[in-house]
């Protein structure tokens, strides 16, 4: 029985057999009563969701069962404009980042080119400095990019609107634009630093192999760099979309428009504008969950072997 | 080698603009910044003034013969961001505890597992909506103070006294800090944390409990004399990366549940920086705030890359 439930589990070292002392039954119940503390509040929350709002000082468990506040938060606010732009951001931050990764990864890697070493420290160097730090000129950049831009190319193309059908979607650049919600986000020195800490494990035989059979370094990395990074690509790519989803103060200073406000953004402003009205935020808050508890569920296993392969500083 | 050169110019040349871009170039600017005074909102130039934000910031003047802040909301607001910290002790044990108890072996490991991550997965504007929620005073609706309601009753107080005995999670500055301290244990303790320590447990040699167990050593003497000591690496990695984190943590939990309040008892240095750089657009000052921050931090991320990464792929 252990045998097969280890097999399943990335995470647990290979090779020695971990030893373990049979659980008892105090284990179970601390274990349980840890866990109903742990719990309590968001169960409080998903029950919370689906109550009439005077019911809410009723007890816990809702006497009438209701969906309104689920019908009333999408009715009363963008809140699927909201709900898509996260999507978006999240989706497309995602993708790019783990392609711009996992290339400039493979460089740090694998191929052998003058000065490598030394624009790496700059990388691992940046890896410490706080978003703080970096969020204050980002912030001006964004403010003053179309300016600058118009300037440079004698028009004033850059400071104007774009419209998907009649509706809003932000401007070209700047403040209140998705190049500013998304093109910050698409690189990143973590998952450089992170996929090139595995590369460096995967074996250089099947490598020198390929180069033998004339392939070129894109068909190394196409054919045999790639298929055997899934692992790591599929950990880093989880974290960037966890990351965006929940992203706050970057969206929160970027964006004017309510159009162009992400979630995260939108429920703040909902849970200020309806302080009382428990039902509403409840029923907010869960919406904004399930995607993550979902991700996290059926990713799991790239998720936890992830979170140590970046732990190990090289 | 000549063609791998070009190959690599290819491969890092989509990352590398952007790092420039967004990373080593703001890097840059912001460390100038601090040496300016631009105010964004004025229109004007930015205005070149040596350390006269630093002064500003963390100066004294000595008026009355008394020792008086140039910025006393520096030093209070740095005061709370350090007095929040307290949680990381908790954080860790709690962190330590869940994963010796989830190290036995048992059915439903990876369920409980999960469980304990959810709160740390989900850390973010939802969870401090949840939790402003949990601490609503009125203990109909506030899930902590109504449980302390009842225990009240339950020893016998009158509707008065139980009343007076509430606290004030999130509308009084004596307990705000609190209020948060347990909210942060809540959400890291079964996080990354438990993780890298359930990792840390898989490479405990065998042996090692074997030996203490013929010397008839018991449960405690376990944990005490292996357990604890073959962890050390794993800890010392979590205990900085947490203070790293502490240091520049705080500001969503504080901007969506007490907007810094009460009394600016909740207040942090990020919030600090929030304020001054997109609030009021000082973007000089805030830059100058950044650095200190970054100050700060700095020798003990040199600390951990020196001995922390290291010593924990040794372990």
């Amino acid at each position: 029985m252990a045998e097969e439930r280890e097999g399943l589990d990335l995470d647990e070292g290979r090779g020695r057999g971990p030893r373990r002392d049979q659980a008892g039954a105090a284990t179970y119940i601390l274990l349980l009563f840890l866990l109903s503390g742990m719990i309590l509040p968001l169960l409080w929350t998903l029950l919370t969701s689906f109550k009439y709002n005077v019911d809410v000082t009723l007890g816990w468990i809702p006497e009438r069962w209701t969906l309104d506040n689920y019908v009333g938060v999408v009715e009363a606010f963008s809140f699927l404009r909201y709900y898509l732009n996260s999507l978006l951001i999240a989706c497309v931050v995602m993708a790019v980042q783990v392609a711009t990764s996992v290339m400039a990864a493979y460089a740090f890697a694998r191929l052998e080119f003058r000065g490598r070493d030394l624009v790496f420290v700059g990388y691992l160097a940046t890896m410490m400095i706080p978003s703080d730090v970096l969020m204050i000129p980002q912030f001006v950049l964004m403010k003053k990019i179309p300016e600058w831009l118009n300037l440079t190319f004698g028009t004033d193309a850059f400071s104007g609107f774009v419209y998907f059908r009649q509706h809003y979607v932000g401007r070209i650049v700047g403040l209140d634009s998705f190049f500013a919600l998304i093109a910050p986000g698409c690189f990143s020195a973590y998952g450089t630093f992170m996929l090139r800490q595995f590369l460096l494990g995967i074996s250089h035989e099947i490598e020198e192999a390929a180069y033998i059979d004339g392939c070129s370094p894109w068909g190394v990395f196409r054919y045999v760099i790639l298929p055997l990074s899934k692992p790591a690509l599929a950990a880093l790519a989880i974290f960037t979309f966890l990351g965006r989803w929940r992203a706050f103060l970057w969206p929160l200073i970027m964006t004017d428009s309510d159009s162009m406000m992400v979630l995260s953004v939108g429920l703040a402003k909902l849970s200020d504008l309806y302080t009382n009205n428990y039902g509403l935020i409840c029923a907010g808050t869960v919406l904004m969950l399930i995607p993550m508890i979902a991700v996290f569920v059926l990713c799991q296993r790239w998720f936890i072997s992830g979170i140590q392969l970046g732990s190990v500083k090289g | 080698m000549k063609r791998q050169g070009w190959a690599a110019v290819g491969f890092l040349t989509p990352n590398l603009i952007g790092f420039l871009i967004f990373t080593l170039g703001p890097v840059l600017v912001a460390a100038g910044l601090s040496f300016y005074r631009y105010q964004l909102a004025s229109g004007l130039a930015p205005d070149f003034t040596g350390l006269a934000n630093f002064v500003e910031l963390v100066g004294f003047d000595q008026i009355d013969g008394e020792w008086k802040a140039r910025d006393p909301y520096f030093w209070q607001y740095l005061g709370n961001t350090l007095f929040l910290m307290l949680n990381i002790p908790f954080s860790m044990a709690g962190a330590l505890v869940l994963a010796v108890l989830l190290n036995k072996e048992m059915r439903g490991r990876i369920v409980f597992r999960t469980f304990f991550f959810i709160p740390h997965l989900c850390h973010g504007v939802a969870i401090f909506m949840v939790w402003k929620m949990v601490f609503t005073f009125e203990p109909n609706v506030g899930v902590i103070n109504g449980m302390l309601w009842g225990f009240y009753k339950f020893i016998g107080l009158s509707a008065d006294q139980a009343a007076g005995l509430l606290p004030g999670w999130l509308i009084d500055k004596n307990w705000a800090k609190p209020a948060f301290i347990i909210m942060f244990v809540w959400a890291s303790a079964g996080g990354f944390n438990m993780i890298l320590y359930l990792a840390g447990l898989q490479n405990i040699p065998p042996e090692l409990y074997e030996a203490a167990e013929i010397d008839g050593a018991g449960w405690w003497a376990r944990l005490r004399y292996v357990t604890v000591p073959q962890l050390a690496p794993t800890t010392f990695f979590i205990f900085v990366t947490s203070v790293i984190g502490g240091l520049q943590g705080g500001f969503e939990a504080a901007y969506i549940m007490t907007g810094g309040g009460p009394e600016g008892s909740t207040t942090t240095m990020s919030y600090y920086i929030y304020t001054q750089a997109y609030d009021r657009l000082e973007i000089g000052y805030a830059a100058t705030i950044s650095m200190v921050l970054f100050g700060l931090i700095f020798p003990l991320t040199m600390i951990n890359w020196r001995y922390g990464g290291k010593r924990l792929e040794a372990a």
